[in-house]
């Protein structure tokens, strides 16, 4: 089975990353971009054919180590 | 007093806080591998700055996991004194030692420079010989310092007196209302970005970081004979 983990910069938390390519894209001519905001994506690949287990297991492993909570959300996508 | 100075692969600042230990206090002290599983011998534990595990996915994030770890946060617990600096502050809060997060500089620029700092709680373990509202000159060298909360938790910071630093000029790195240390509830822990460890000398450009170490001995000082005065009145 395969994970898709998605860790983004929570939305009350400042990203100068984010406005610097925002910033970056404005001067190639894109005035239509808006906020920018850079995330991680991470593939997993998992030894399991469980997905319910997959799924419990993939949360503790974001809220342990793949995203820390105080300034980032967490999602993910098992395929397979 | 026994000082251990922890070692991750990828510190950078684990020799300055060694000598700084030697230099400004003399009292014992130890290198410390991330594999360690014991550091009962040790009364303060210094986590220091650098690259911990080359910074992957986050500042600290790896280095949280390490053995060593396990026994950092038992001597939290048993009140020992702990001082994280710089990357030893991200680590701190990664591990949930220390409340909040350090996140990318604003100016998302490397900021290596002299800072003045202002001691806003003087009571902690390792500022207890500053004065409250001191203004100290201690240097900076981070990428990643901007101390981050939630609402909630600086109501706390604040209620509990936990913000020990602040900046007091132009704020470097983008930090919530300017600040650069934090300690823990009980005082024992403290986390700060700038580093008094590289500040004990006038010839590196200030000595202000010497009261630091002086701080901590005479924590542990109070405390032993705090100790000894409750032992006699158990026998």
């Amino acid at each position: 089975m395969k994970a898709k983990v998605y860790v983004t910069i929570k939305q009350n938390v400042l990203d100068p990353q984010g406005n610097a390519v925002q910033g970056a894209l404005h001067t190639l001519g894109f005035g239509e971009v808006g906020k920018v905001r850079i995330g991680k994506y991470l593939e997993l690949e998992l030894d399991t054919n469980d997905r319910a287990q997959a799924e419990e297991k993939l949360k503790v492993m974001c809220e342990k180590l793949l995203a820390n909570t105080v300034v980032e959300d967490y999602r993910f996508e098992l395929e397979g | 007093m026994k000082f251990a100075v922890l070692v991750f692969p990828g510190s950078n600042c684990d020799i300055d806080c060694y000598k700084a230990v030697e230099d400004t206090v003399g009292q014992s002290v130890d290198y410390v591998f991330h594999t360690a599983t014991d550091l009962s011998a040790y009364d303060a534990i210094l986590v220091p700055g650098g690259f911990s595990y080359g910074d992957y996915l986050r500042c600290g994030a790896i280095a949280q996991f390490a053995p060593v770890m396990t026994e950092v946060r038992k001597a939290a617990e048993a009140g020992k004194f702990i001082l994280g600096i710089c990357n030893g502050f991200q680590i701190l809060t990664e591990a949930g030692l220390l409340p909040g997060a350090l996140i990318r500089n604003n100016s998302l620029k490397f900021r290596c420079h002299q800072v003045d700092l202002v001691v806003e709680n003087a009571t902690t373990a390792f500022t207890n010989a500053y004065k409250q509202g001191q203004v100290i000159d201690i240097p900076i060298a981070h990428g990643e310092g901007s101390y981050f909360v939630d609402d909630e938790t600086l109501a706390s910071l604040k209620a509990n007196n936990q913000i020990v630093f602040r900046y007091a000029g132009d704020n470097p790195n983008g930090s919530v209302e300017n600040i650069a240390g934090v300690c823990n509830e009980a005082g024992n822990v403290v986390g700060m970005m700038p580093h008094p460890e590289r500040a004990v000398k006038d010839i590196l450009g200030s000595d202000d970081g010497v009261k630091m170490f002086k701080s901590v001995l005479n924590a542990f000082v109070t405390q032993a004979k705090s100790g000894a005065v409750n032992g006699a009145g158990a026998r």
